[in-house]
């Protein structure tokens, strides 16, 4: 899913950049002082998550999981998934510096976009209904990611086309596989914690 | 691997890279990044990868380790690149399989992956041997938000600690038999395990909130204040200008590539 240095063209770097300023700075008003630890907390389960590898028929893939990201966070995905991809950049030079906005963006506008349409669906169902928005919210995400990764690609040039369908190609089996994986986990915190799935509800206390 | 006694106790080591200020070091990172990207020709940036490799010997002495982070950087945009020759079209130089390859996408996968180089070896060079505690106080000097700050090094901390715990639900779940395949049941068991991590942390922040509340938590980090800039700071820079300089003389010097 990230793009490195020196791929894009400085158009979609400079776009990126911008969109990633705004998302970042509203996500960070959200944050009260008392949802920071939440929040810090949330963004280590999701970097921790992108360490675990599942096997997605002959390889294996890491996780995303930012359709899940999107339901817990809310705007605060923004900040989360920043902070991640600089986590990245500095200590394990992975990733890159300028397209550090364009993958921000790349990655946080879908969970944020599930976040908007399913999580008032989630509120409110239970059972069949809430795996089947699992799964939507799972495979979702990933599908629009891989989509503007080749968007982005595709933008900066003609001959990144091939790339771009690529990308979105090969992305259609780790949809399948995060979406399992989003309803399965959607499912256990509405059993145990409902409250975290409540709007916002990571940024309020449970009690 | 993040490991939080490797990023947050402070770094014992004090090369002549280390004693600059943070600030001063993000800065020329960055600057000498943007530049690079930006370069047409490929002189410059593979000057850039020499001096930056040569940086990163004296700051990060841990050779093999460095080696393999920017051979896993190379591994992963490799596919990437070997498409390009076929992808755009051009003067061809080779027909593979009824495809025909093309210098000039030859030449921009090469650019490409000198860039990508060139940023790595400068991160590694002059932000590598940062601990977490130096890089918000130089975040912090250079008027990065105080939340956002804030936000970075909690998470890094918390990075440790929910790995850990990832390990001991995975450790358990291994001693109930389970082995990752490739079926519905593996996946919904990743999944459950994600559920568990995330209701886990929940019920950890929470308990994490009142704990620094008792301590007087009211919002944002406390670094101590960053030590005078001395002169060794400006020659730094001075350096840095330098060779910046040089390197956007040498890519106005030389024809770009393709």
């Amino acid at each position: 899913m990230h793009i490195v240095d020196g791929a894009l063209s400085s158009e979609v770097i400079v776009t990126g950049a911008v969109l990633g300023v705004v998302g970042v700075g509203y996500g960070l008003r959200k944050i009260d002082i008392d949802a920071m630890p939440r929040v810090a907390m949330m963004s280590a389960v999701f970097f921790v998550a992108s360490l675990i590898h599942v096997p997605v028929g002959p390889t294996s893939a890491h996780l995303i999981v930012n359709g899940l990201a999107g339901l817990m966070l809310g705007w605060a995905i923004f900040p989360a998934i920043f902070v991640g991809l600089l986590l990245q950049a500095i200590f394990f030079g992975f990733g890159g510096i300028t397209v550090l906005g364009v993958n921000t963006i790349n990655i946080a506008l879908p969970g944020f976009v599930m976040w908007l349409v399913i999580s008032p669906i989630i509120a409110r169902t239970d059972g069949k209904m809430l795996l089947m928005a699992g799964f939507v919210a799972g495979a979702g995400a990933i599908g629009l990611s891989s989509m503007l990764v080749g968007l982005s690609l595709a933008a900066s040039g003609q001959e990144f086309i091939t790339t771009a369908k690529l990308v979105v190609a090969s992305h259609i089996p780790v949809m399948v596989v995060e979406g399992i994986l989003t309803a399965a986990a959607l499912h256990l915190v509405k059993k145990v914690r409902p409250v975290m799935l409540e709007p916002a509800g990571v940024l309020r206390s449970a009690t | 691997m993040i490991d939080g006694t490797a990023v947050l106790i402070p770094s014992q080591s004090m090369t002549t890279i280390q004693r600059i200020d943070p600030r001063f070091r993000l800065l020329a990172a960055f600057f000498l990044i943007i530049t690079a990207v930006t370069f047409s020709s490929w002189q410059p940036i593979a000057i850039l990868i020499v001096i930056a490799a040569i940086l990163t010997g004296f700051a990060k002495p841990d050779w093999p380790r460095t080696v393999k982070m920017v051979l896993a950087m190379d591994g992963f945009i490799l596919v990437m690149l070997a498409m390009l020759p076929f992808t755009v079209s051009g003067q061809p130089f080779l027909t593979l399989w009824g495809l025909q390859a093309s210098f000039e996408g030859l030449f921009q996968a090469v650019l490409i992956g000198l860039k990508a180089n060139a940023t790595i070896l400068v991160l590694i060079a002059l932000v590598g041997g940062m601990d977490a505690i130096m890089l918000g106080r130089g975040l912090q000097g250079l008027y990065i938000p105080a939340k956002l700050i804030t936000l970075f090094m909690f998470t890094i901390r918390y990075i440790d600690v929910l790995r850990r715990e990832y390990l001991r639900l995975r450790l358990s779940m291994r001693a109930r038999g389970f082995a990752a395949g490739n079926n519905r049941h593996s996946w919904r068991s990743i999944g459950y395990l994600l559920g568990m991590l995330l209701v886990r942390s929940h019920e950890r922040s929470e308990r994490i909130l009142w704990a620094m509340k008792c301590r007087g938590y009211h919002g944002h980090m406390h670094f101590g204040a960053l030590p005078r800039r001395q002169s060794r700071d400006y020659c730094f820079a001075a350096a840095v200008l330098i060779l910046a300089g040089f390197l956007i003389g040498l890519e106005v010097a030389c024809p770009p590539l393709g």
